[in-house]
């Protein structure tokens, strides 16, 4: 069976040029970047040349970056890191309700702990309102923490209007760009977050490599206590293969981002269309508001999406619906709950994320599968009846 | 479609990995599909230590994915959770405090396995499911009616909790394991190397720890908010003379001779339950006899709904030798059991099923 990948939003394939980077880096660049002789130093010399590179993927200086292990530990050292610096008597933290569990449960986790976190709202577009962050400030505020682009909805947040928010009140704004980094261009200085979390795996790079910004005199506790690593803000024996493999992956993404944003959103809008045009009764979560190029997340009424997904794959297209739990089933998405949608809306719904591999072709092959499939799956929908 | 495509519902034991490997033997296009029905780290006050031998729990998905990684076959965790809790759970509970000893596995096969399993199934692509039940189905080409035979290992026969079925959902159901016994299935899986093949067997109620059902009752009212009916009541005689105290009627089942905390001459039982009263009602063995049942939303199986009294083999418990009974239709979808020898603790809530030798003609709830 011929197999089409659609879900770039959960991963991403390693890129062949950094594939090739990695091989020879794993046989070569073996020493450990803090030991003084030569192998240590080759090994040093390699770590700040990504770090220099992803320093310019974001548009900030070597020294603001820290690598980390992905997503979710840049996510937790910002969000803990912040908070545990904080000697203040009673700390308050903002964060939205459609943001990764990785900062999700990071909240929870220090509101067991006596932080109290306010969760705000978004519209029904899927975004959150600046003013409502504004509105969430107390005295006490010690962070907010606002992702750049959903994953699930691809909605792209006002996250420059919530950093001079932040900045004027004089509290820290860290962004989620998890999703964002590697699909839309990012810039730390002119978007002006305070800290900011990248992960490879969402650009081509391996898992298991990330990076969190860190805004000059931005002082935060590291998570991971031991050796001196990272400008103590880190400690542990650097990935330096794999930091190689971000920054590869990066400068990459750095040259080709325009042509491939400009690519997939005429694939997607076009995915969209055919789908639209020829099945009934589809929305688009999160179509008003500005999106990410590569994802779609669509509503198909009446229909379970975890029975759409394994249909699709049984034809071969991996796309995804809601998120999954620890068993593998699938939970209704919390994202698409907040932005009003019902149990059953939310669980009729698509996750379509596009990525280097699609082409034409082969997001007709979807659009095909998905029309079939809504139609079978509707013919035996106890719930579902066309509206005329 | 080049090959019909057989959905094997798999829960992680022995019995539905053999289901899976038969099929995949015999060359036949299989997906395996776990279903997701209950959070086992909901109610952690009620967890023991270890989780096996309860359904859902992470170890047996992962069961069920090594074998279906073993056999090759695309495999997915499906969510039923909220469905299993509206079907089977809240009905569950809500007969237990109405006086009646359910049936969760009977819901689960009627609302959940053979109706929504069904399903998706169909919505993926699968006409036919197959499960590992201890229960033989056959076509008769005469009457046109799939009919249900017990499992050929009477120890195992699950066609006490497989009446509710119908024909339509028979037609596209297979139970492959119906022929052999539990040790020829352990066998199978040996010889096909399935990674369970020693697995022990499950408990009857899946979700409830232990099969302390009262204690699950009340962790469940707790999460939910719902304050734990303040149920104390009498526990009297016939007569109506008080002999001790309970703490809730859903802790008492008919024919229950435990736990009662009543020091008396004789053995007593639990012989019903008032719940609109709070009142248990004890006596001794032969007061639980009875020799009439009335069963409501009666399912024919491998017979035609009577319009004639019938006499067969009915089972009123799943550990119940059949005995011998008339069973009248009453109406659509009711009957009334007249036994030949008055039988020990009918139980309102538990299936009456009704037997012709080892064809399941029929059944229903005993009200």
């Amino acid at each position: 069976m011929r197999r089409f990948y659609f879900d770039h939003n959960a991963t991403t394939p390693v890129a062949p040029e950094v594939r090739e980077m990695l091989g020879s880096a794993l046989s070569e660049v073996y020493g450990n970047a803090s030991s003084i002789h030569h192998a240590g130093q080759v090994a040093k010399q390699k770590l700040e040349q990504a770090r220099r590179q992803t320093a310019s993927f974001l548009h900030c200086g070597p020294k603001e970056i820290v690598f980390t292990s992905g997503g979710t530990e840049s996510d937790n050292l910002a969000i803990f890191g912040v908070i545990r610096r904080s000697t203040a008597p009673s700390r308050h933290l903002i964060t939205s309700a459609i943001e990764h569990p990785a900062v999700l449960a990071s909240c929870a986790q220090l509101e067991r702990e006596g932080v109290e976190v306010t969760y705000l709202p978004v519209s029904p577009a899927g975004v959150v309102d600046p003013d409502d962050v504004r509105r969430a400030l107390r005295r006490d505020t010690v962070l907010i923490s606002i992702m750049h682009a959903n994953n699930e909805t691809g909605v792209v947040q006002p996250i420059g209007q919530i950093a001079r928010i932040a900045r004027e009140a004089g509290v820290l704004f860290h962004s989620d760009g998890v999703q964002a980094a590697g699909r839309v261009r990012v810039n730390v200085r002119t978007l002006g977050p305070d800290l900011y979390s990248i992960s490879g795996h969402k650009f081509y790079a391996p898992k298991g490599t990330g990076a969190l910004y860190v805004r000059p005199g931005v002082k935060i506790m590291p998570l991971l206590h031991g050796g001196r690593h990272e400008q103590d803000r880190r400690a542990g024996t650097e990935n330096v293969p794999g930091s190689m493999a971000l920054a590869a992956a990066a400068g990459w993404m750095e040259a080709h981002l325009d042509a491939e944003g400009e690519r997939l959103s005429e694939l997607r809008d076009h995915l969209e269309a055919s789908v639209l045009n020829r099945v009934p009764d589809v929305a688009v979560n999160g179509g008003a508001a500005p999106r990410l190029p590569n994802t779609t997340s669509l509503c198909f009424e009446g229909v379970e999406g975890e029975a759409m997904v394994i249909a699709l794959d049984l034809r071969g297209f991996a796309v995804s619906s809601g998120s999954a739990c620890s068993s593998g089933a699938v939970e209704p998405s919390h994202v698409l709950i907040a932005m009003g949608l019902s149990r059953e809306r939310a669980k009729a719904s698509l996750r379509i994320s596009l990525g280097r591999g699609n082409n034409r072709e082969q997001v007709d092959a979807l659009a095909d599968a998905i029309s079939q499939s809504v139609a079978h799956l509707r013919k035996l929908s106890p719930t579902y009846t066309a509206h005329a | 479609m080049p090959d019909a495509l057989l959905a094997v519902a798999m829960s992680g034991g022995v019995d539905s990995s053999v289901v899976a490997a038969l099929a995949v033997r015999r060359g036949r296009a299989v997906v395996g599909l776990t279903m997701q029905l209950w959070n086992q780290r909901r109610l952690p006050e009620i967890q023991g230590d270890s989780a096996v031998g309860r359904c859902c729990s992470l170890d047996d998905v992962y069961d069920a994915r090594a074998v279906a990684q073993h056999l090759g076959i695309p495999y997915y965790v499906v969510n039923f959770e909220s469905r299993f809790e509206e079907q089977v759970v809240k009905p569950f509970i809500a007969d237990y405090l109405a006086g009646r000893t359910p049936i969760p596995c009977t819901l689960c096969n009627n609302f959940i396995k053979f109706d929504q399993f069904l399903e998706l199934a169909d919505g993926i692509g699968a006409r036919q499911i197959a499960t590992g039940h201890y229960a033989r189905l056959r076509h008769n080409v005469e009457t046109g009616r799939w009919e249900m035979r017990r499992g050929a290992d009477l120890a195992k026969d699950q066609t006490y909790f497989l009446w509710g079925l119908t024909q339509a959902q028979l037609a596209r159901t297979e139970f492959p394991l119906g022929e052999y016994s539990k040790p020829q299935v352990r066998e199978m899986a040996r010889q096909m190397g399935i990674p369970v093949a020693d697995k022990g067997d499950s408990q009857e109620i899946c979700f409830v720890p232990n099969g302390d059902y009262a204690a699950f009752i009340n962790a469940y009212f707790r999460e939910q908010g719902i304050p734990a009916s303040a149920a104390r009541g009498p526990i009297t005689d016939r007569q109506g003379r008080v002999l001790g105290e309970h703490a809730g009627v859903h802790h008492y089942t008919v024919g229950q001779r435990k736990r009662l905390g009543i020091a008396a001459g004789e053995p007593l039982y639990v012989v019903a339950t008032e719940p609109a009263e709070q009142r248990v009602i004890v006596g001794r063995g032969d007061e639980l006899l009875r020799a009439t049942l009335t069963a409501r939303d009666v399912n024919w199986v491998s017979i035609a709904s009577p319009s004639a009294p019938l006499r067969a083999q009915v089972k009123i418990r799943n550990r119940h030798a059949p005995a011998g009974a008339t069973v009248t239709p009453a109406g659509e979808r009711a009957a009334e059991v007249r036994f030949e020898e008055p039988q020990r603790a009918v139980t309102p809530g538990q299936a009456a099923v009704f037997y012709d030798g080892d064809r399941v003609l029929g059944g229903g709830w005993i009200q």
